[in-house]
Order: structure tokens, then sequence, then C-alpha cells
């Protein structure tokens, strides 16, 4: 790639990673960008970095506009890999004058076991450096989403660069909001928020009137990953607003696994259930999807509805993997219900129970357990516990 | 009663809130919480407080 002038003497420095396919854990079935971003002012200065893999492309952009050795300021806004992974290689080259970071930022650095004696300088929120003609200010935004973590707003140029709120993972070579389909653009947000940011939504709800407190004036927002806002950065801070507020549509998700097929004909007559009560309803095999793709259904559905079989005394692994992934991502106030075959013990229905009231959903059945394969009365059942559920969300 | 702030995510441990969310009544000095309790926003233990 080459620089892009995102602002006047400020350029987009990082790298398109279009073949990662797994993001620890995230599944990123379109890649991802590492966005740097590099700043020409008497101070010249390098907002975060890319992951170790790409660091000869950040280093071809940033030489594409000036020789890297003149480079005197490195912001680290987040010391996670993917962006502070190549903070060693461009110190090494770059020698900076100073390296601003966050309290925790600084000891994150050293635990990550960069060298003691950096010249790192500690900021906190509210606090201003001057570059020459620009400003930045910092804006600490602990567990947004690592304690790590904050913001550098240019107020000269109405830039917010955001470290990793407001990002999404998809590798195009479009830099800006503008030049890709908005629904798509969207729907990556929403994987990234219900992924990475969801448990965090309260303070996400702070931060954004703490923004508005401050009275920041924002016309771009340049986060770490994928598209710059630049034509609507409002879009995607009501969109964080929502998300947030844990809003949720007159939707369910049904999410199963079955052996020999028996939980999934309930499955599917749950599905029916609310279907008749004309509710938009996903059916997600543990098999045909990955748990992040589930958990981007799960950001505004009401209704959550688990089935898995009994195996050995446990429910399916691949249901255990869910629930445990969506019991740290907190999804709260939900309607929830669990069901599954059995052929003898019928255990799985009971700890899925156990995990939708650790999360405080509320239960509309007790469970419905069949053994070994569902009668016709027993997916009559089922049919009517969708239908309920139905009528349960749409009253709401 | 004493406020404790958590030392990684800045969390500060209101006594006189306490954390209803987590069956904490207000009014529960930081002394009285469980062991097991935890930073209701990082997680972090209780360990990882400092008085404020």
């Amino acid at each position: 790639m080459f620089p892009v002038a995102i602002k006047e003497n400020i350029y987009w420095v990082g790298a398109i990673d279009w073949n990662i396919r797994d993001f620890h854990g995230y599944s990123t079935y379109k890649g991802t960008t590492y966005n740097a971003y590099l700043i020409l002012d008497e101070k010249i200065t390098l907002v975060d970095t890319v992951k170790y893999p790409f660091r000869g492309e950040l280093l071809n952009n940033i030489r594409q506009l000036i020789d890297p050795a003149k480079i005197d300021y490195l912001i680290v806004n987040h010391v996670e890999m993917d962006h502070a992974g190549s903070i060693q290689e461009v110190v090494n080259l770059v020698k900076p004058e100073k390296i601003f970071c966050s309290a925790m930022g600084h000891k994150t650095m050293l635990a990550y076991n960069f060298p003691a004696d950096y010249p790192y300088e500690v900021v906190k929120t509210g606090q201003t450096i001057s570059l020459g003609k620009k400003t930045v200010q910092f804006i600490e935004t602990r567990m947004l989403h690592w304690p790590d973590s904050m913001f550098s707003y240019l107020p000269q140029d109405k830039l917010l660069i955001s470290s990793d709120a407001f990002g999404e993972h998809w590798a195009t070579n479009e830099r800006f909001d503008d030049q890709v389909d908005m629904a798509e653009l969207m729907a990556h947000a929403a994987k990234y928020y219900a992924n990475i940011l969801l448990l965090y939504s309260p303070l996400v709800q702070k931060l954004l009137a703490d923004v508005q407190q401050m009275g920041l004036d924002i016309d771009m927002i340049a986060p770490d990953h994928g598209l710059i806002w630049r034509s609507n950065p409002q879009a995607i801070i009501q969109a964080y607003d929502r998300w947030s507020r844990q809003e949720t549509a007159q939707k369910a998700v049904v999410i199963y696994d079955t052996m020999w097929h028996s939980t999934e004909k309930m499955a599917h007559a749950i599905v029916e259930g609310l279907t008749r009560e004309n509710i938009s309803t996903r059916l997600m095999s543990l098999k045909a999807n990955h748990r992040s793709e589930i958990m981007t259904e799960v950001l505004d559905a009401k209704a959550i509805i688990c089935g898995s079989s009994t195996l050995n005394n446990n429910m399916l692994p691949t249901m255990a993997d869910i629930l445990t992934y969506m019991k740290g991502l907190k999804p709260v106030d939900r309607i929830a219900a669990a069901f599954g075959s059995y052929g003898w013990s019928g255990e799985a229905v009971g700890q899925i129970n156990q995990y939708l009231e650790e999360m405080k959903f509320t239960l509309a059945s007790p469970g419905i357990k069949v053994l070994y394969g569902p009668s016709a009365a027993d997916l009559q059942q089922c049919l009517e516990l969708g239908r309920q559920i139905g009528r349960q969300i749409k009253e709401q | 009663m004493k406020k404790y702030v958590c030392s990684v995510c800045g969390f500060v441990y209101d006594p006189a809130k306490g954390d209803p969310e987590n069956n904490i009544p207000p009014g529960t000095p930081f002394e009285n919480l469980p062991d097991t309790w935890v930073c209701p926003v990082c997680g972090a233990s209780k360990d990882q407080f400092e008085a404020e």
C-alpha cells in the first residue's frame, strides 16, 4: 500500500491483513487492517504501530513520506500486540524523543517486557501536548477494551483517533466509510462490538456522556481497525449508544447442537412457533456457525434459546463453548429457555439453565427434555414454547 | 468509610453504594467484602484495590 492522507498533514500508514481468519478466537472471514497514523508537524508523531509481521508495510508507508528516523514522538493508544507489536522495531530505528502512553499503558508495556529505559511519558485524561501547529489531547478509556486503552484527539483537525473503539475487522483497500457499502460496514462494526466491547457497555455509556460533556468537536473518527468514519461519524456513535444500552429488537436466536437430529427437530419446532408469532428468528447450529457469528446475532436479540443433547452426562462441548463465551460478554435483560434430547440421564437442560440463570436471563420455561426422539406431542410442546416466547417478546 | 480504587481499571468501590448487582448491600465497608468479591468492571481480585 501507500500512505493515505486523511487530513492535512495526517496520513494513514497502517497495513492490510487480507488473510487472517481467526483473530484470537473471533472469526475474521474478511480479514482486518491494523491502522497507524503519521502526523507531520514540527514534532513528527506516529500514533500506534501494527502487528509484528506487518512492520515492513508500516515502515514502507512512512518512508514514502519521510525518513522514519525523523519521527520525534510515538503515541501508544493501546498495548495489545496487533498495535504495539512493532514498537520495539520502530523505536530501534526511530529513537523517539518521547513515547506517550497512559499510566496503565506504561505498566502493560513493562509487563510485556519492553525496555524500562524507553523515554516513556505518562499522560492523563485532558492532558494536551503541542506538536507545533497541531495539538493532541489524550482521553483515557480504561477497559475499552484494556486497562491501557486511550484516545488521541486533535482539536484543530476535529479528528478522534479512537484506538480499538468504533473499529471493525474488514480488510479493504478503501480507507473511508463513504467508499464502501454502509450496511456491510455497520454489520462488521456490530460484530466487533458484540465480540469485543459488549461486556463494557456501562463504560461505553459513560464515555459517550463524558465525550459530550467535554464538548469535543468531532468530524472524523479514525479507529485502529477497518474504515475511517469520514462522512458518517455520527452513525457509529449512535450505534454505540444503542448497542451499549443493549437495545434489542423483536428477535430470537435459537442456538443448538445435536447428535442424532432429535434436538435439531425440537429446534425447528421452536423456530416454527416463533415464526408464527412473526418474530425475526435465526436458527444457528453450533456445527455450522462460529461463536463470534452467534454472538453478533445475540447483540440485538431479545430471546436466546439454547438446545443440546446430553453426552456423557454433560451438555455438548460446543454448547459449553458458546455459553462460556456469551456469559463473559455479558448480554443483559434477555428472555431465555433450554431444550434437548437425552437417552438416560439428561443433564444438559439443567446445565444450560444454570448458565442462563447466572446471566440473570428471564427463563420462559423450566426447559423441555425429550427421551431419545421427540414425539408429535413433544414437537407441539416445542412449537408452543416458541409461540409463548414470541408473545413474551412482543409484550416487552 | 473509605473508598477503594481498582488498580487495574479505575473502578471506585464506594461503601455507601455497595455493589447491589453482586449482592453487596449499601453500607458494606471494603474490609467486609468477601474474598471472593471481584471488581464488577474488570474482574480484578480484591487485593488489587488500593485506598483512595
